[in-house]
């Protein structure tokens, strides 16, 4: 049974969001700390260090830590208030049953009594149903640990073949591409590759409010010279002095890659020699690139010529460069083809595999980098590896002490996992670390598949609007309630330290697994004392494969303050154990890996780069005479993914406490709609009503409404649910949508408080 | 032993990414936890994502603190304005209305001044203030101008304003375009504030309007 046990409206007065301020020890200046712990944000996948002021058991501020080389100190205001999420009034100390006499639709139930509940319905279910018909979604916030474990949990005792995550969602076209064109899938280089760097592209990034320390790296790459080029439909604050803009029309990224390699190759600004010697692929790429002229290129694009123009020529011409891009360009139902076209733009330059020349996409989980490669995507086994490779299975069964022939093959994106459930295929559902009611497209869809569940449990600190449909509620830990590795966007894997106890019943995320795999009957294989025993059996399941941890320990991490990996326990040339520091930059000349074993820097067994052809294609449910502007949709820096977190801290929410549309002063003024004015936003799936943000920085064609919010002001209620074909990422950029001035507030104005 | 030398607060405006990262860190302070003496101020969010974190300034000859009444405002040794001392301010406003940044505010529910002090417990014991450590796009730095000038090469530190008749020096820089800061080392507040572009007003390298082109 996975209905709402109650109305929205009462467990949200029960369970939040409410707002945490600062209050007691935390605004009081005489209290002193009683440590200091070195760790990083819970937020994006930048992973900032900070260092958490702790006072009995409680997270009570935070001091910067200066010495960690990535940020320096820097933080954004997420980071600054992020502690504020510990000792909140909404957190969960108990575990909580389904109740429909409850007043608020739940009621604590004894941890021990929420495990044996648990798992008696998953056995009752595979039992009627199969093994199949259990499901497990996980995510990329999660340490490295907590991700493998799940991804063994799932093979190995549940033996359901039915587990994704929240990154696909995020890193999955980029990680698509990657894998396609290096073999490997990480970012390139070191962040501080970039200063004197002569060009950097940003394509479809948000820098400044996604990832905002970066924005320090590319202005100081200006400074020292660097042009910069911005690729997006609005003037985000990385575009507002940028050197090109580049106003792409929503959805049409893979044309304008097309058309500007185009140019480069018609003008012979391409590295001939590097493509000869180290890529493959390179005449189909070009002969698909000839038909995007200039003309067409802008025509499809919306991107002048002379701008497109001065685009190849700074990229073609340039002696170094970087290439970032992000979810602008990823989000998309031509997802892979766009991440394609920018790394056709980088192997074409020749620019790659060197000190001032890099590539790279903008993660933006804590994990986004981590959380890809050790199991817990539906395709994929520890180490980069893949579930269908028999070589790969013979490895990690033999790891796991399982028969290889007892491991399931290859589940289903997160999407498909909700089409299961509608099918009746999936019974049961456990969940942790993904909200999927308000983060993936076409919601209402979503909330009618969770309906259909017989069983369904959540693991979480806080009641996520998800998890008021489920019928058990475990309490897990906060990221400060517990230690791990996560690897951040330079690929560089770093600590997460424990800072304080879980409160009450709550209990660190890996125990809950544990436990449940206990009342299973099956514990063989989980019964790990603590995230260190993880880490050394997640070191052994990744040792040859293409994400190598093996060579890396708590200690080197601590040391070096961060490894990349690839990091070997044993040299990949001479099969000797060596101390290896990690691998911070991938492709040098010369550099040996294990798969092209030296013949190439990349990550094929004939060492080269692959060129693939990245056709553009139209959106799916574009612009049309009944829906004649784009959608699309993002962030806000004070707010993070579903918001169930940043929702919940005061200062964050007060920043920004309610979505609006952004709307050009041009279409505002045709539509007849004021700054401020309730405005209703509609496409096939739904229509919202929000306040208007009138603004010249968007394109005139185009609306924005980020997506941090639940229920009647999710943005994803409107977004649509069509997916890459290859990387299965959700199109949450681009649908059309029509927009008109609302008469009356919504509904939701007098009864809602902003962040709920 | 060298005389180390001595660290400065510099603003970039043109770096500025609205974030409030500073703003958030200011409320942790010390000295006044809880509120934030740093205003975050958007130039128009019609027009521009363009905004510029106010700090106080320090001025060498405080405005502030020759309009207060009560002489309840202090310069420390080291150049800083401190917030007025609680036993002499009557809250007033006098400073309020005074100072030409715009920068104290009376806390009515105190009946206090309050403003930028620079972090002194910070900074008066080696550490950076939290503003200037956090801010993810270092538009405000606090550093040595060495350090400025070799890391910002595009730009120089001006510390004297015109407001009308008054000039003002400040403990803090506002970095300028090198050019421009090289041809006149003062920064005309009034001349900038007309609708008419004088010659002595300062642009910034912004992008021209992207979506002309663009039909509704």
């Amino acid at each position: 049974m996975a209905t709402i046990p109650a109305d929205d409206l009462s467990i949200t007065r029960e369970f939040g969001p409410h707002l945490s301020r600062m209050t007691g020890a935390r605004l009081s200046t005489s209290v002193e700390p009683e440590r200091l712990v070195r760790t990083h944000c819970c937020f994006c996948g930048q992973q900032c260090g900070i260092q958490l002021k702790v006072k009995d058991n409680e997270v009570i501020g935070f001091e910067p830590w200066e010495d960690f080389p990535f940020n320096r100190g820097m933080l954004c205001p997420k980071g600054v208030k992020r502690y504020l999420q510990g000792s909140h009034p909404d957190r969960l100390l108990t575990a909580l049953a389904r109740d429909e006499s409850a007043p608020a639709g739940f009621r604590p139930m004894s941890y021990h009594e929420a495990i044996a509940k648990t798992a008696s319905e998953i056995q009752r279910l595979q039992a009627a149903y199969g093994n199949s018909a259990i499901g497990l979604l996980g995510g990329a916030s999660l340490t490295t640990e907590k991700t493998y474990l799940l991804g063994k949990f799932a093979r190995v005792c549940l033996k359901t073949p039915y587990i994704d995550y929240n990154g696909r969602l995020c890193m999955v076209s980029a990680g698509a591409a990657n894998k396609k064109a290096f073999g490997i899938d990480r970012t390139t280089n070191p962040w501080s590759d970039m200063v004197g760097t002569d060009v950097i592209w940003v394509a479809g990034s948000n820098v400044a409010e996604c990832s905002p320390i970066t924005t320090n790296y590319i202005w100081q790459a200006r400074e020292q010279g660097a042009k910069v080029i911005v690729q997006d439909p609005r003037i985000t604050p990385i575009a507002r002095t940028c050197d090109l803009f580049l106003p792409v029309k929503p959805g049409r990224d893979a044309a304008l890659f097309a058309g500007v390699l185009n140019l480069m190759i018609e003008r012979g600004w391409i590295d001939r020699e590097f493509i000869e010697t180290s890529t493959v692929g390179f005449d189909e790429v070009a002969a698909y690139c000839r038909q995007w002229t200039l003309e067409k290129t802008s025509d499809v694009t919306g991107v002048p010529r002379r701008s497109l123009m001065q685009a190849a020529e700074w990229w073609g011409t340039a002696k170094t460069s970087f290439l970032f891009h992000a979810r602008g360009i990823e989000h998309h139902s031509n997802g892979v083809q766009n991440a394609l076209g920018t790394i056709n733009l980088v192997l074409a330059s020749g620019r790659i595999g060197k000190p001032k020349s890099g590539y790279g996409t903008i993660v933006g989980q804590a994990n986004g980098q981590g959380g890809r490669e050790h199991g817990q995507k539906c395709d994929q086994l520890p180490g980069w590896r893949d579930i269908t490779n028999p070589e790969h299975r013979k490895y990690i069964a033999e790891v796991w002490g399982i028969d290889e022939r007892d491991m399931p093959g290859p589940g289903v994106d997160a999407y498909e996992m909700f089409r299961k459930i509608d099918a009746g295929e999936i019974k049961g559902l456990l969940s942790i670390c993904f909200n999927p009611k308000i983060s993936l497209p076409d919601s209402d869809f979503i909330r009618r598949c969770l309906d259909k569940l017989e069983f369904y449990a959540s693991i979480d600190f806080f009641l996520n609007d998800t998890a008021r449909h489920a019928d058990i509620v475990l309490p897990g830990s906060l990221q400060e309630e517990d230690e791990g590795v996560v690897t951040q966007v330079e690929g560089r894997v770093i600590k997460i330290n424990k800072a304080v106890n879980c409160p009450g019943e709550a209990r660190q995320d890996w125990i809950i697994v544990q436990d449940l795999a206990k009342a299973l009957g099956r514990p063989q294989g989980f019964t790990f004392s603590e995230p260190r025993e993880i880490f050394d059996e997640l070191r052994r399941a990744s040792k040859g494969g293409v994400a190598d941890y093996s060579g890396i320990t708590y200690e080197k991490v601590e040391r070096q303050m961060g490894v990349f990996w690839p990091c070997y326990s044993e040299d990949p040339q001479t099969g000797r154990p060596i101390d290896h520091p990690g691998t911070p930059r991938l492709f040098e000349p010369g550099g040996y890996n294990p798969v092209a074993k030296g013949n190439g820097p990349f990550y094929f067994a004939d060492g080269k780069a692959r060129f693939n052809v990245a056709e553009y294609r139209v959106p799916v449910d574009d612009i049309s005479d009944e829906y004649p502007l784009f959608l699309t949709t993002g962030r806000v820096i004070s707010q993070f993914l579903s918001g169930t977190q940043t929702r919940r801290i005061g200062p964050l929410v007060d920043q920004y406490p309610e979505p609006r549309i952004e709307i050009h002063p041009r279409l505002a003024e045709k539509l007849g709609i004021e700054d401020g004015a309730w405005t209703v936003v509609e496409t096939r799936r739904g229509a919202l009503t929000l306040r208007a943000m009138v603004v010249t920085t968007i394109r005139p064609d185009t609306i924005f409404v980020p997506y941090h919010w639940p229920g009647e002001k999710s943005a994803n209620r409107l977004t649509v649910a069509a997916q890459d074909p290859i990387s299965r990422i959700p199109q949450y950029k681009v649908c059309g949508c029509r927009v008109r001035r609302s008469d009356v507030p919504p509904d939701y104005a007098s009864k809602l408080e902003p962040q709920q | 032993m060298p005389k180390p030398e001595r660290l400065n607060f510099f603003i970039d405006p043109n770096r500025c990414i609205g974030c409030q990262a500073c703003v958030q860190a200011c409320t942790e302070c010390d000295t006044h936890r809880g509120d934030s003496m740093i205003h975050l101020e958007f130039i128009n969010r019609t027009q521009s994502v363009q905004t510029v974190p106010v700090i106080c300034m320090h001025c060498e000859q405080p405005t502030c603190a020759e309009v207060c009444p009560a002489d309840a405002i202090k310069r420390t040794g080291d150049g800083v304005v401190q917030s007025a001392l609680k036993p002499r301010c009557i809250a007033c406003g006098n400073c309020v209305l005074a100072c030409p940044f715009g920068v104290p505010e009376v806390y009515d529910d105190r009946q206090l001044m309050m403003k930028c002090d620079m972090c002194y417990d910070r900074t008066s014991s080696g550490r950076k203030p939290m503003c200037a450590t956090v801010c993810p796009s270092q538009a405000l730095f606090f550093g040595t101008r060495e350090e400025i000038e070799r890391l910002r090469p595009m730009s120089a530190p001006v510390n004297r304003f015109q407001f009308g008749n008054q000039t003002i020096s400040t403990r803090v820089f506002l970095m300028a375009p090198v050019q421009m800061a090289s041809a006149q080392p003062l920064l005309d507040v009034t001349a900038a504030m007309s609708d008419i572009p004088q010659p002595r007003a300062m642009s910034l390298k912004v992008i021209a309007d992207p979506f002309a082109e663009v039909e509704v």
